[in-house]
């Protein structure tokens, strides 16, 4: 069976600004993005055949169609649920480009996730006690944040990772948005002693530990390995790709311990036939700081257990060993859903990141807790 | 006064026995009879074997906290009026985890390890939630 191993690649990205309160509709800052996408490519928007979306997108591939002036797509799809969908889209896109059902497909996702439903307080992600909800919500488990606090917790219990630990990550991101003017955060440094005495939301969570709602839109372009050869910009390909769905846990048990990252790890790096030694730079999806800990375990950059003492000492910001979410990620540049984080690290193996790591040629993007994740080369 | 309840329980066909015993005060499992092993939520099959013959098994209410958060901020309506608010997980003793509340007991002396027991409280005449209180 042949691989999708560098059949296919990024050739375009495009992004609105991030504010929270962009006074627009979804649907016009997803056709900003697209455009901008396709013109980095190169590409007119007649170029583009295909089309795949975030289920929980509000904006239509066939609106998005239209705004775009193409008159029917040759390929469309989407994947949900929530917010882990755009690696399993780029994988979608490269098997449809790959194999000839289209020749150059647009990922998107807009949202108004300030302005509009906030992720943060439940409302997008509620299940009104019906399903397994009914065995959580009764209890007062409503938002994600709540979810992310019992892994954080459990694993300060079991292998003594710290507040300061946490702290460690929402600073190296903070320090990283600080570098990057898009960022919402940019221009807005902190300290230890001000995460330390922020506000606890879930504790053992603070403000700071999570994602910043945001409203903006980004999208990309993939088109196959041939064809990118002719776009005017130093194509990104994707060399390794896995997607992992763990069985439901019905909210209880093993969801606390494991994620998708730990089941898609092997697959994803045999694929590259890569190690994680190989990774210049991580985009990882922060929905929480929390994360950032277990994923690196997950992926085997350290040992499980270890990834709290492995983000000290600055190993996972700019001039570390492994550098994270160089714009700024979820915490500090804006919440997109993993897709600012992929287009953050095509950046970076084009050279073109306000806090470029030197020589770039691999990286690692994931999305929600690993549900997808793609390794990336310039 | 809460100005917003918790969403509550929307029984369905797999889990309607569950919420009819806690009515009892009885806490029910999953058990599947090929393989032996619990499972909650409560599902037609088995997490193990996939197999349908399964039974309901009382449980003996016992168990560990197994993790825990204390929600400090009215992230949403729902909190107003009630923080901070505890969540735990309880691990009972035939390995299953159930998510839910400790009564008589202050959030801040939650510790993972504690051990607890079921106890029931009636929301309404349909809904009697299973909770858990420290055990000395
Ligand atoms: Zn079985």
């Amino acid at each position: 069976m042949e691989s999708l191993k560098d059949q296919a690649a990024i050739v375009g990205i495009g992004e609105t600004v991030y504010t929270r309160d962009s006074g627009r509709s979804e649907l016009s800052m997803a056709v900003e993005a697209a455009k901008t996408a396709i013109a980095d490519a190169g590409l007119e928007p007649k170029d583009i055949d295909g089309i795949v979306k975030f289920t929980a997108d509000s904006t239509p591939q066939g609106e998005l169609a239209a705004c775009l002036g193409i008159p029917y797509l040759r390929y469309y799809g989407e994947l949900g649920p929530l917010g882990g969908a755009a690696c399993g889209l780029v994988i979608q896109a490269a098997m449809a480009v790959s194999r000839g059902l289209a020749n150059n497909v647009v990922i998107y996702r807009s949202v108004n996730g300030r302005s509009g439903a906030r992720y943060g307080s439940g409302v997008v992600t509620t299940r009104r006690g019906e399903g397994n909800a009914a065995f959580t919500e009764p209890y007062g488990l409503l938002v994600p944040g709540q979810s992310s606090a019992l892994r954080a917790r459990r694993h300060m219990h079991e292998f003594g990772t710290t507040e300061r630990h946490y702290g460690a990550v929402a600073l190296a991101f903070r320090k990283h948005a600080c570098l990057n003017p898009r960022a919402i955060m940019y221009g807005r440094p902190i300290t230890m002693e001000d995460y330390l005495n922020a506000k606890m939301f879930f504790d053992p969570l603070r403000i700071f530990d999570c994602a910043l709602e945001a409203d903006g839109a980004n999208a990309f372009v993939v088109t196959s390995a041939e064809r990118a050869s002719d776009i005017k910009h130093r194509p990104v390909y994707i060399m390794g790709s896995a997607q992992a769905l763990p069985a439901a846990s019905g909210g209880s048990g093993r969801s606390w311990d494991d994620s998708g990252a730990s089941w898609l790890a092997p697959e994803l790096f045999g694929g590259a036939g890569v190690t994680p030694k190989d990774i210049d730079v991580i985009g990882f999806y922060d929905h929480f700081s929390t994360v950032i800990i277990t994923k690196l375990e997950d992926y085997g950059f350290c040992q499980r257990g270890e990834g709290g003492p492995f983000v000290e000492e600055g190993r996972i910001e700019l001039g570390g060993e492994i550098p994270v979410n160089t714009s700024g990620g979820h915490l500090s540049e804006a919440y997109l859903q993993g897709m600012n984080q992929i287009i953050e690290v095509v950046r970076q193996l084009r050279g073109d990141s306000h806090a470029q790591v030197e020589n770039a040629e691999l990286g690692l993007v994931d999305s929600g807790d690993g549900a997808g994740a793609l390794i990336l080369r310039r | 006064m809460t100005s917003a309840q918790f969403p509550l329980p929307v029984p369905n066909l797999d889990n309607q026995e569950f919420f009819d015993k806690c009515r009892e005060h009885r806490l029910v499992l999953r058990r599947c009879r090929d393989c032996a092993l619990f499972s909650h939520p409560p599902r037609p099959n088995c997490l193990n074997c996939a197999s349908d013959n399964l039974e309901w098994v009382e449980s003996k209410g016992r168990g560990v906290v197994y993790t825990f958060t204390i929600t400090r901020q009215p992230v949403s309506r729902a909190f107003e009026g009630r923080l901070p608010w505890a969540v735990v997980d309880v691990k009972l003793e035939e390995g299953v985890h159930l998510i839910s509340n400790l009564v008589d007991c202050d959030p801040e002396e939650i510790e993972i390890g504690m051990a607890v027991e079921v106890v029931f409280e009636e929301v309404n005449a349909e809904i009697t939630l299973p909770k858990f209180k420290r055990v000395s």
